[in-house]
């Protein structure tokens, strides 16, 4: 018999509905489900056992009461690290952060518990969400749950490593170059990184705020689905939401791909991609060829310099938006300084990891007055460019089909020590945030044992087609994600 | 050799405006420290600013009132620096676009009117920051108050167009009656609602290549502007007297001591690494958004000033006192547009005894029950001689914050002048029949008689006979004796 954590939450909701089940029961199984893998895995900075439970008690009531309840209400989720949440920890992974609990929350995480979800933690991530292995955290390493000498990706590694090992139904991602898609590539979970402007930033701790955007992750692109409609759409408080109105996205999903144009970037498929994922990802667009979708070859000509592009504009607005942390109003202060620009060298000297201080030293030169035009206008513009051939593209196609990363999860500690290399590794996810775009990342099959991401970019504001087409994929294969075994 | 001082003014002036630029906080001043205050304006991770519209109208009100071109589509920047009064770390400001640019205000430089055309670079908009507070009893320790944090700031930045001392002084006091004609600073100095960066260079006599500038940051109220711009100017044309050079500074002028501090040099200058805010959008503000701002850009002072000089034929004392106050000069020109009166005698009862009045018992011309209507009156009772000057007075006292006509007061007072000559005559005949010693001195030459036999009509009068009137029944009596 299967246990509750391994389900999803649209066979939760049915099971609650037909009060089979009750939401204490499933929260009490995912709870129980933490604390039999969380050594192994590592996913959590902190545990919401009681605030589960409460949430859990009130969804039960609500049916006990035969009210109608949400489709996500009593379904067990896990919140990135750097989304505020009222009076529950909140450290971005950062020393900086260890001990800072704001008294305020995330527009997303309003809606998440206005939805009736039940919150079973916070998430582990790289600093500040600086990474791509979920190594640079101050608080502990995550594994992957598919191999724990693995990392489980990041910068949001938590919140897939979480939704792989069951010990969270959904969860939330942030995605700034990549970090919601490529750790659902290498944990085998599905992660949509939204438009940008789609959901509201407000509560998120800013990485990169032109790039950032939080997303959903799960195991069904039916959940992906539903917690995406559950946190889209404007928000007064962050004046980057766009006024547009969003379906419900679950119940508009549609598995028929007949004449779907997917386009297939060449740049995308080059010499640095794994040959084991290309064929993997060429497989999965076969399938759907298969079922009446067309292929169509374009071209990102401008792909080979997004990644300096990448690193110029989002180290730029790091190194603005991590000054705050100063030492003055919360967070980690130095203990032995002498006077004020001593206290804020030590404070942020000790305060930082490595990667982060990498970051802003970046930035603060790219953004430097005699600098300043041949990096971050360059970068823009650079940005421009990258923007107009994606346009282009998707007049020949309605969505195009890539590999998440160009190679699979590879070792704890095995990049750690070498910058360039854990940035290469940001190639085929990168110029979607640059460009604003949403893309979604399914799990496509596996190369020794690891999992395999494909990546679905759509244009603005498409993202029915991403996970129409993603439904469709996930219907052919009968599932692409399950809980894994630890 | 003689020494021309160039001097340009950087004002941040704090607008009035409900709430703060970016959140929903009061902006007020003199609340409990820290009240106003919320994770926004305290720029707590995660949070995001959002502008308040109000802001960008009332910058662009300054920007027509000051003959600006309007940056219609503009956006906002950051502008980084570590400050423990600045939460973010950096301040959300406007750099390369501001709101508005190129204009400039005609300061009035003496008291004929004549004014001098002074370049206005640029307005743009900004938040300010909060306020450390170096208190005993701390250990040392210095404390922070962010009520002030994100009250919202226009900076005006002059061209260096002003060469003296009183033409800055002239400027700024054009800035002033602007912002209180608009109404959208307080304009209260010891409250720091307006505050002056200050740049100075010299240059010998001349010479039309202008010298190397310093800043001085923060000078307070007009009158330090104007004692830091002499004190700087000596100092730098000592400095060059001397054989030595200027270097490009930022200095602090200390108020206490009447002299500039040095802050850092030019090597020093802190990069504020601008770039564009991604958390705000590009500001658009509509075609017809800036015509009703423009439509609601009131008489400016310097034209009220020449106007009510010319039209109503005042002073330049008092059409600038009336400039200083709208009130005032409202209620002058409602009381003028009756035409029943002298334009001279109307400002002489509001500057003088109405003033006066408002004064002592702390009130307002808004507070007044007069009408422009009853003052009217009045002031054509004492022109048509009904009433003195001394018991219009009276009568205003009586008037000023009641709904009784003058008219009423004058006759329950009986207070109306009397001039009939035979009724006069009456009076002055039981006066000399009363006073034959002083008539006799009078007689024997001595002309101060007259001014005591005067007096006493006027007391026998109870004030009421009309003075003129008196006198002349009085010398006519004289000669028949």
């Amino acid at each position: 018999m299967m246990n509750l954590y391994e389900y999803t939450a649209s066979e939760l909701h049915e099971k609650l509905v037909n009060k089979e089940v009750s939401a204490t029961e499933i929260a009490k199984s995912t709870i129980d489900r933490i604390n039999a893998t969380e050594e192994k895995v590592g996913s959590f900075v902190t545990i919401t056992e009681e605030l589960a439970m409460q949430n859990a008690k009130l969804v039960d009531e609500k049916i006990a009461n035969g009210e109608e309840i949400s489709k996500l209400a009593g379904i067990p989720i896990a919140v990135k690290d750097n989304i505020c949440t009222n009076g529950i920890k909140t450290t971005c992974s950062s020393k900086m952060l260890m001990n800072f609990v704001p008294q305020y929350s995330a527009t997303v995480y309003e809606r998440v518990l206005k939805s009736g979800m039940t919150v079973v933690g916070k998430v582990n991530m790289d600093e500040f969400a600086m990474g791509s292995s979920c190594e640079n955290s101050a608080v502990k390493v995550t594994h992957n749950p598919r191999n724990i000498d693995y990392v489980p990706g990041g910068s949001s590694g938590g919140s897939a490593s979480s939704v792989a090992a069951g010990q969270a139904t959904l969860s939330l991602g942030s995605d700034t170059g990549g970090s919601i898609r490529q750790p659902a590539a290498f944990t085998g979970v599905i992660g949509l990184k939204p438009t940008y402007g789609s959901v509201s930033r407000y509560g998120l701790v800013a990485f990169a705020s032109s790039l950032d955007q939080i997303g959903p992750m799960g195991r069904s692109v039916t959940d992906v689905a539903n917690l995406y409609t559950t946190i889209c759409g404007a928000d007064k408080l962050d004046a980057t939401t766009s006024r547009r109105e969003y379906p419900d996205f679950a119940t508009l999903l549609n598995a028929d791909v007949k004449g779907l144009r997917i386009g297939l970037p060449k740049e995308f498929f080059g010499e640095g991609v794994d040959a084991q994922i290309k064929e993997s990802v060429m497989t999965a667009i076969k399938e759907l060829e298969k079922k009446g979708a067309t292929l169509v070859d374009v071209s990102l000509p401008s792909t080979d310099y997004a990644l300096s592009a990448y690193y110029i504009l989002s180290s730029a607005e790091a190194s603005s938006n991590l000054a705050r942390f100063d030492g003055v109003k919360y967070g980690f202060r130095a203990e032995n300084y002498d006077g004020l620009n001593d206290m804020y060298e030590k404070t942020r000297s000790e305060g930082f990891g490595d990667e982060v201080k990498r970051r802003i030293m970046l930035g603060s030169f790219v953004l430097s007055s005699g600098f300043y035009d041949a990096h971050y206008n360059k970068a823009k513009l650079l940005q421009q460019k990258i923007s107009a051939e994606y346009t282009e593209a998707f007049k020949l196609c309605d969505v195009l089909a890539t590999p998440t990363t160009p190679t699979t999860a590879f070792k704890i500690s095995d990049k750690v020590s070498d910058p360039m290399k854990m940035y290469a590794g940001d190639i085929c996810t990168v110029t979607v945030n640059i460009a604003g775009l949403p893309a979604l990342s399914i799990p496509c099959g596996n190369v020794n044992g690891l999992p395999v991401g494909m990546q679905l970019i759509g244009a603005k504001f498409s993202e029915q087609t991403l996970l129409n087409t993603a439904f469709a994929y996930e219907n052919i294969m009968g599932t692409v994600s399950t809980v894994a075994n630890l | 050799m003689k020494y021309v001082t160039v001097i340009g003014l950087e004002v941040h002036a704090e607008l009035n405006t409900k709430t703060k630029i970016y959140c929903g906080c009061k902006n007020e001043f003199g609340s409990e420290v820290n009240t106003n205050c919320c994770p926004i304006c305290l720029g707590m991770p995660g949070t995001l600013p959002t502008l308040n519209e109000s802001v960008v109208d009332y910058a662009v009100k300054m920007g027509y009132a000051l003959n600006c071109k309007i940056n219609r589509v503009t956006k906002m920047d950051r502008k980084n620096y570590y400050y423990p009064d600045l939460p973010k770390a950096y301040q959300i400001s406007q750099s390369d676009i501001p709101l508005c640019e190129n204009g400039y205000l005609d300061a009035m430089i003496d008291e004929q009117g004549n004014t001098k055309r002074i370049g206005v670079t640029r307005i743009h908009i900004e938040e300010d920051a909060g306020k450390l507070i170096h208190a005993d009893g701390y250990d040392g320790k210095s404390l922070v108050d962010f009520n002030r944090a994100g009250v919202p700031l226009i900076e005006i930045v002059s061209e260096p167009d002003m060469r003296s001392a009183n033409e800055a002084k002239a400027y700024l006091e054009g800035i002033r009656a602007i912002l209180q004609y608009l109404n959208i600073s307080d304009c209260k100095m010891q409250e720091g609602s307006i505050r002056c960066d200050v740049n100075v260079s010299v240059h010998p006599e001349g010479s039309d290549k202008f010298g190397t500038r310093c800043e001085m940051k923060n000078v307070n109220g007009f009158t330090n502007v104007v004692a830091a711009i002499e004190y700087e100017s000596k100092r730098q044309i000592d400095i060059l007297e001397n054989g030595g050079t200027i270097n490009q500074e930022t200095r602090r002028w200390d108020a206490v001591k009447g002299e500039s501090v040095l802050l850092r040099t030019k090597e020093d200058a802190q990069d504020y690494r601008y770039f564009p805010e991604p958390d705000m959008l590009t500001i658009v503000v509509d075609e017809e958004r800036l015509a009703q701002l423009k439509d609601e850009v009131p008489e400016l002072p310097n034209h009220k000033l020449k106007r009510f000089m010319t039209e109503y034929a005042l002073p330049f004392y008092d059409s600038s006192l009336y400039i200083e106050n709208i009130d005032k000069a409202d209620f002058f020109e409602e009381v003028a547009k009756f035409k029943k009166c002298q334009s001279k005698n109307i400002s002489n009862w509001i500057l003088g005894d109405i003033s006066r009045i408002l004064n002592e018992t702390n009130k307002t011309v808004a507070d007044m029950s007069l009408t422009a209507k009853k003052l009217s009156n009045m002031i054509e009772l004492i022109e048509n001689k009904t009433i003195s000057n001394t018991a219009a007075k009276t009568v205003l006292e009586e008037i000023i914050f009641s709904d009784r006509e003058p008219q009423d007061v004058v006759k329950e007072k009986g207070l109306a002048q009397i001039s009939d000559t035979s009724a006069l005559e009456a009076i002055v005949l039981e006066v000399l029949a009363n006073n034959q010693k002083v008539v006799a001195d009078f007689k024997g030459g001595k002309s101060n008689a007259m001014g005591f036999l005067v007096g006493q009509c006027m007391k026998a009068s109870k004030g009421q006979g009309n003075p003129a009137v008196m006198k002349d029944i009085l010398v006519k009596q004289l000669e028949n004796m």
